[in-house]
This record gives structure tokens, C-alpha cells and sequence, in this order.
């Protein structure tokens, strides 16, 4: 990719056209500000802080600086079992926390070799699909506010409200909810859960049709969006993007479907990459439609875990529970689609003690928020918080 | 009705105690202290209850019935509130910012023409002075963003003094076209020239073919000189926390606040004053039927003002409630490349059928 050097070159904007970039606008240089954005601005989202130099409106350089939310997560789970690093992982992805649980259970149980009862795998499958679309619900929501539409993130956190209750439901809690364990559940799901949540499948599908009119196609959100933030696929790769940010790049990969796990390989859903049409491949507004679409397939998902699902006689959520977690030597490196990208765990076991030797997690936000000094440069106020939305972070999962 | 309400402000224009023009005094205050006030504090109130019902909420509940004493609970609690100067700030310009703000969104509505007989001051320049005023607000703004000594009140100020320029001239321009076809600059006069039996039929709007051109030229600027969405950057909460008012806190913000809410009820008037017949009303007299001649006079007028107010308030509130903001380039493209090059043609297409069609 072609570097580009703006010192000395003024208040320069400019854009990616494929590996090139092109400057859009020059303007005289002026003496430069330092803007600290954050930790307590409106659309970082959390306490993540940039550093940013600026000429006028216009970003020459910024610099993430991470860490206000760091919570040694890695440490904690070097002295507690196993089992007891689950409800830590809720709090890694606030927003997503059944599928963190999933992420880690599934790693835990590849280190044990362990057989997980098919109800089990389904009814994770559901609680993780729809912990997905509350998530994105989150993401698009609060993209709007970035860019100044407010009613989208209320209409989302109503229906956002619909699945934390259900999950609530079956979890006890609306946030952290310590539901999928090691080999298991904590609990089965209530009786009438499969009808409430195709209650809710039915609720929710013309809401994305909603949503889609009133933010996606709205003139002003495109000419927002389109065009800024260009990041090829190539760059993409080598900064090791995943999740709706690497498909958004016009990367057809979702481990659900590149290295599948749990039940995913039965079921039928796509994987939604930008087709350049109304979107530039590997813009914000490209990155907005994956988690747009992704809800679709989500509720797709749900309906068919549902259908395919054994029924609860002589289930017991907790058959494969490991009592004690002792593996055997050894590592392993375990990973799950989570809404923002690839979350993986790297555990090592002495074969002797029932607590990890070493967990370590790779977080996803924390990969795709290294490409923002690269983003930033050289574009708008404005343009740079429609950028750090668009990667759509949780700073509990970069700082852990 | 409509008759003994008529009869009333003359009465009370009679009303001349010790040889004092108590009356006349009372009936020109009333708009000020009574409607702007009240229009202001409603139009908080509605503002939340629109954006509540647009947003599949319920607004505020708590304070009276429907919250309907909310705006008063703000104003008490903001009023008790410590007053704050950065230390840093330069204090001059931190505390006057608001009062000059203030100012120039009132003075305005000192040229309003509320009914026939409920007027602030009756200039025979009136169409001019209201939009003169409004540049006063420009100074304020800067005053504030440059006195908090804050970056994102600079980059507030800065965005808002050029759009705020900016968005005059198509905003004039438009207007003109209405001074135009009255041919004269006395609000007063611009709605006595659009009453009549037909009632709607009579305004500008309907009075000409290409009217609607300046009519929808000046609402969209007039939307960005009172920062309203999608033209709302200069407080762009998401980029620039709070623009130019983040430093303010306790009633200064309030201040700033009313302000806001001020303009945006002038901008209305003036809008429906130039196009939409200001206080006469839009019914027409349908035969012997004479709605027009009941529903007209100083009462009458102000309801009818304010109605129309509101209903472009509401239609500010709709916009800001459903539309993502503009970027800095883009809101000026619109302004200078758009607005503008419009703004002429429609006058000079006013010009030739005020000239050339009698």
C-alpha cells in the first residue's frame, strides 16, 4: 500500500482509491492542534482516548490510546478454575456475552475432549444468535447517534430490550449472564422459551425492514458513510481484521463457516459481503450493511435451530458438567464468530492443576482498532467518528 | 366570537388611566412576555413529547399532568444550580456569550406582528431588522466558544460563525422574494397584503407560481442559521460534545437553551408571516358561510401566528428527530452550490412575475 507522507503537505483530505490514495481537498497548513477525543467524548464509545494532531478539520494524526478498562483478565483466570473463568468472559464483551461464554466453552471442551449433549449445542446455538443481534442492534444504534440520527438507537433498544428479557429468561441475568458452561448449561431453557423467541423472530423481521428505511437508505447517512474509512481487503488481512470488518473489506470469512464448530455446519445461512452496489467495498457504510444483514441471517439461524431442536425429556442441562476440570497437558487454541469479529482463547494446561496455566484471549476489537491511526489520517472531525463507530468497539473486550 | 374578542383589545387599548396609554402598553407586551415565554416553554416541552412519540416513548410524565410542568422543574432546578466559570476561561466574553445570544434571538421578535394590533414596534424596515438581528447571535456564539478556552467550544464556534454567514444570504434572498411581491419591508404591511375573503388563497405562497421556490429555500436555511438537524454541527454532540456550550452549566446553559428555542419560534413566524399570511387566517368564506370574517381579528391573530409557528416547529422537530447530520464540506456545498445559485433564480423569476403579471 502506497504511504503517505502529509507532513509539510498542509490540511490535506484524502481517500483510498484500491491501493492508491488520493488526495481529495488541500488546504493551507496551519499551526496544528492537539485534540485530546476522550476518555469522556460521546462517540468513543467507552473510555477509549485518541490523541489526534489537527490542522483545521482535518485529522493529520491519531493515536489510540488504550487501557482505562483494563481489569487483568488474563490474571484472574490463572487463579480460578476452569469453570470460573466463564462469568470473567461475560465481562469481556458486555454486549455479547453468551457468545464469549460459547467462545470460551467450546475451547475448554476441545482441551477435554468432552461429548456435549445435541440439545445443548442447539440451545447455545439460539442464545448466541440472538445475543448477536442484540448486539448489532447495539452497534447500528449507536453508529446513528455518531452521526447524529437519534431515533434509529431508541428503535433498536426497544427490540434489543425484547431479546435481554428473553434471555434474562433463561439466564437469570440481562447483561452477565454465566449461562453456557464448561460441558454444558447452567440451565435448560424454559418451557415455552422456543415459542417466545419465534414470537419474536416474527416481531423483529419487518423491524429490520424499518430500520433499513429509515437509517441504511437514508441520503444523508449514505453520503456520511459512503466512500469514508476505505480500508482494502489485502490491508484488511495483514492487519488481521475479522467479523464484520474483514467482510466489509468484500472478505467472504466467518468462522462459523471457515472453521465451523458446534452445530453450524447443518444449518443454512450466508454469509453477507458488500457487493459495491450501493456501498464502496470496504467503507463504513459497507461495514454498517454486513451487521445490517447479519440480523437477518441470525433470526434465519434461530428459526432453524429451533425446528431442529430435541425436545427437553430426560434432558439434563448439566449430564456433561465436568465436576473437576483437570486436562491433560497441553494447549489449545479455541475460536467463535462473535458479532465483532473473531474472538479465540489460547489455554495452557500443566496437567496437574484444575486452573488454566495460561489464558490468554485474543479480542477482536482490539485487532480491528489497530488499523485506526492508519484510518484516521487525513480525514474530518466528523469523518473519524463516523471511522471508530463503524469498527463498532467495546472497550471491555480491547482492555480486558 | 370572534367579534367579542375584537371588542375586548380595543377596550383595553382605550384604557388610558391618568392620561397614561396603560392599554396599548399591556397589548404590546403581551406577545413578549407571554408568548415568547410561553411559547418557549412549550415548545421544550413539546420537543420532548414529539421526539417521545417518535421514539416509542412516553417524554415526561412525572411533573404535573403528562409532565406537562417539566420545562418550569428544569428552569427551578437549573436556576439553583452553582454558576460556573472555568478558570481558565476568559470570564468577559464566557458570561456575556449567552446574554448577547439571548438578545439577538428576542430582539427579533420585537418587529413580529402577533395580530393588528399586538406589535412590539411597527418599522417601516421591520422584514430587514429581523434578519439583520439575527447576525447578532454570531457574536455570541463566538463570544462563547472563544471565552470557554475550550477546543471543542473553538471548533463549535468556528463551524457555527460560517455556517450561520453562510446560510444568510440564500436565507435573505428568499425572503426578498416575499418583500418583493408586497413591495414594501413593514411586517405589518407584508400580512395586511395577504388577507381576504378566500383566506389561504390570499398568501404569497398561493399567490404566485414559483414562490414555493424561496418559501422552501428560506425554511431549509433558516434551519441551519437556528442549528437545528441535520444542520445542528455546531453542537454536534456525538463530534463536538457540546459545541460551543460545553463549558456552560446552571442557568447560562439555560440561557443558551431558551435561545435556541427562541430563534427557532422566530424563524417560524417569520416564515409564515412572508408566505403563509402571518396572523390572518387560511379559512376561506365558503358563500354566506363567512368563516374568514369570524376567525379574523387581534385574537384571532394570535392564535393563528402561533399556530403556524408551531407547525413549523413541529415540522424542525420532525426533521431533527428522523435525519442523520450534514458534514462541515457538505453543509456548505448545500449552502453555496445549491441555496444560493436557487435563491437567485427564484428572484429574479419573482422579479419578472411581479413585474410582468399584475
Amino acid at each position: 500500500m502506497q504511504e503517505l507522507d502529509i507532513a509539510g503537505m498542509g490540511s490535506t483530505r484524502v481517500t483510498r482509491k484500491g491501493n492508491n490514495v488520493v488526495v481529495l481537498e488541500k488546504d493551507l497548513q496551519t499551526e496544528q492542534m492537539v485534540l485530546a477525543m476522550g476518555p469522556q467524548h460521546p462517540s468513543t464509545h467507552g473510555v477509549l482516548k485518541l490523541e489526534c494532531l489537527t490542522d483545521g478539520e482535518v485529522v493529520t494524526h491519531a493515536e489510540p490510546y488504550l487501557g482505562y478498562l483494563h481489569r487483568c483478565f488474563e490474571k484472574c483466570c490463572e487463579n480460578v478454575d476452569y469453570q470460573a473463568v466463564v462469568p470473567y468472559t461475560d465481562r469481556l464483551d458486555y454486549l455479547a456475552g453468551m457468545n464469549s461464554e460459547f467462545a470460551y466453552a467450546i475451547t475448554v471442551e476441545k482441551l477435554l475432549d468432552i461429548e456435549i449433549p445435541r440439545r445443548v449445542e442447539f440451545i447455545r446455538v439460539i442464545v448466541a444468535e440472538l445475543n448477536r443481534i442484540a448486539s448489532h442492534l447495539v452497534a447500528i444504534g449507536t453508529y446513528g447517534i455518531d452521526l447524529g440520527a437519534f431515533t434509529p438507537f431508541l428503535f433498536c433498544f426497544r427490540d434489543r430490550e425484547i431479546i435481554l428479557s428473553l434471555l434474562e429468561w433463561a439466564s437469570g441475568a440481562r447483561m452477565l449472564y454465566n449461562y453456557i458452561w464448561v460441558g454444558g448449561l447452567a440451565y435448560d431453557v424454559p418451557a415455552d422459551f422456543s415459542k417466545r423467541v419465534m414470537e419474536f423472530v416474527t416481531y423483529f423481521r419487518p423491524k429490520t425492514v424499518e430500520l433499513y428505511k429509515l437509517l441504511t437508505e437514508n441520503e444523508i447517512f449514505v453520503k456520511r458513510t459512503r466512500g469514508i474509512g476505505i480500508m482494502p481487503a489485502d490491508v484488511a488481512i495483514n492487519y488481521g481484521w475479522s467479523g464484520p470488518m474483514l467482510r466489509g473489506s468484500g472478505v467472504k470469512w466467518d468462522l462459523r463457516r471457515n472453521d465451523p464448530y458446534s452445530i453450524y455446519p447443518e444449518l443454512d445461512f450466508e454469509v453477507p459481503v458488500p457487493d459495491g452496489k450501493v456501498s464502496d467495498i470496504g467503507d463504513c457504510l459497507s461495514r454498517h450493511l454486513v451487521r445490517a444483514l447479519e440480523m437477518d441471517e441470525s433470526l434465519k439461524i434461530i428459526e432453524q435451530c429451533i425446528q431442529k431442536m430435541p425436545s427437553s425429556e430426560g434432558f439434563n442441562a448439566r449430564s456433561a458438567v465436568p465436576k473437576r476440570v483437570r486436562p491433560k497437558a497441553g494447549e489449545v487454541y479455541g475460536r467463535a464468530e462473535n458479532p465483532r469479529g473473531e474472538l479465540g482463547f489460547y489455554i495452557q494446561s500443566d496437567g496437574k492443576s484444575t486452573k488454566p496455566l495460561r489464558c490468554k484471549s485474543r479480542s477482536s476489537c482490539f485487532v480491528n482498532l489497530s488499523a485506526m491511526k492508519d484510518l484516521s489520517k487525513g480525514q474530518l472531525i466528523p469523518d473519524l467518528v463516523a471511522i471508530i463507530g463503524s469498527i463498532d468497539i467495546v472497550l471491555g473486550e480491547i482492555d480486558r | 366570537m370572534g367579534n367579542s374578542l375584537n371588542a375586548w383589545s380595543e377596550a383595553l387599548v382605550g384604557f388610558t388611566p391618568m392620561g397614561l396609554p396603560l392599554g396599548l402598553v399591556i397589548l404590546a407586551a403581551i406577545p413578549l412576555v407571554f408568548i415568547a415565554l410561553y411559547s418557549l416553554t412549550y415548545g421544550v416541552y413539546g420537543e420532548r413529547k414529539i421526539s417521545a412519540f417518535m421514539q416509542d416513548r412516553l417524554g415526561p410524565m412525572e411533573v404535573g399532568k403528562w409532565g406537562i410542568l417539566q420545562t418550569i422543574a428544569d428552569i427551578l432546578k437549573l436556576l439553583q444550580k452553582e454558576d460556573i466559570v472555568p478558570t481558565s476561561a476568559d470570564k468577559f466574553l464566557f458570561v456575556i456569550g449567552p446574554g448577547v445570544l439571548f438578545v439577538g434571538s428576542f430582539l427579533a421578535y420585537a418587529v413580529l406582528p402577533f395580530s393588528s394590533s399586538f406589535i412590539g414596534a411597527s418599522l417601516n424596515v421591520g422584514l430587514f431588522f429581523a434578519i439583520g438581528i439575527v447576525a447578532i447571535e454570531v457574536v455570541g456564539i463566538l463570544a462563547a466558544g472563544w471565552g470557554s478556552n475550550n477546543k471543542w467550544s473553538l471548533y463549535g464556534a468556528v463551524r457555527s460563525v460560517a455556517q450561520i454567514v453562510s446560510y444568510e444570504i440564500p436565507a435573505a434572498i428568499a425572503l426578498l422574494c416575499g418583500a418583493m411581491m408586497a413591495g414594501t419591508l413593514d411586517m405589518q404591511k407584508i400580512t395586511m397584503l395577504q388577507s381576504g375573503s378566500y383566506g389561504f388563497a390570499h398568501f404569497f405562497l398561493f399567490q404566485s407560481p414559483i414562490a414555493w421556490l424561496p418559501f422552501l429555500i428560506y425554511f431549509i436555511a433558516s434551519l441551519a442559521e437556528v442549528n437545528r438537524a441535520p444542520f445542528d454541527i455546531p453542537e454536534a454532540e456525538s463530534e463536538l460534545v457540546a459545541g460551543y456550550f460545553t463549558e456552560y452549566s446552571g442557568m447560562k446553559f439555560a440561557v443558551i437553551f431558551l435561545a435556541e428555542y427562541g430563534s427557532m419560534f422566530m424563524v417560524s413566524a417569520i416564515i409564515s408571516i412572508v408566505f403563509l399570511g402571518g396572523w390572518n387566517s387560511p379559512l376561506p368564506d365558503i358563500g354566506s358561510f363567512a368563516l374568514n370574517a369570524w376567525t379574523n381579528g387581534p385574537v384571532w391573530g394570535v392564535f393563528w401566528i402561533i399556530m403556524k409557528g408551531f407547525f413549523f416547529i413541529f415540522v424542525q422537530m420532525w426533521l431533527r428527530w428522523t435525519l442523520p447530520r450534514l458534514r462541515v464540506d457538505q453543509l456548505m456545498y448545500l449552502c453555496w452550490k445549491v441555496l444560493t445559485p436557487f435563491a437567485f433564480v427564484s428572484f429574479v423569476l419573482t422579479a419578472i412575475w411581479v413585474i410582468y403579471v399584475p
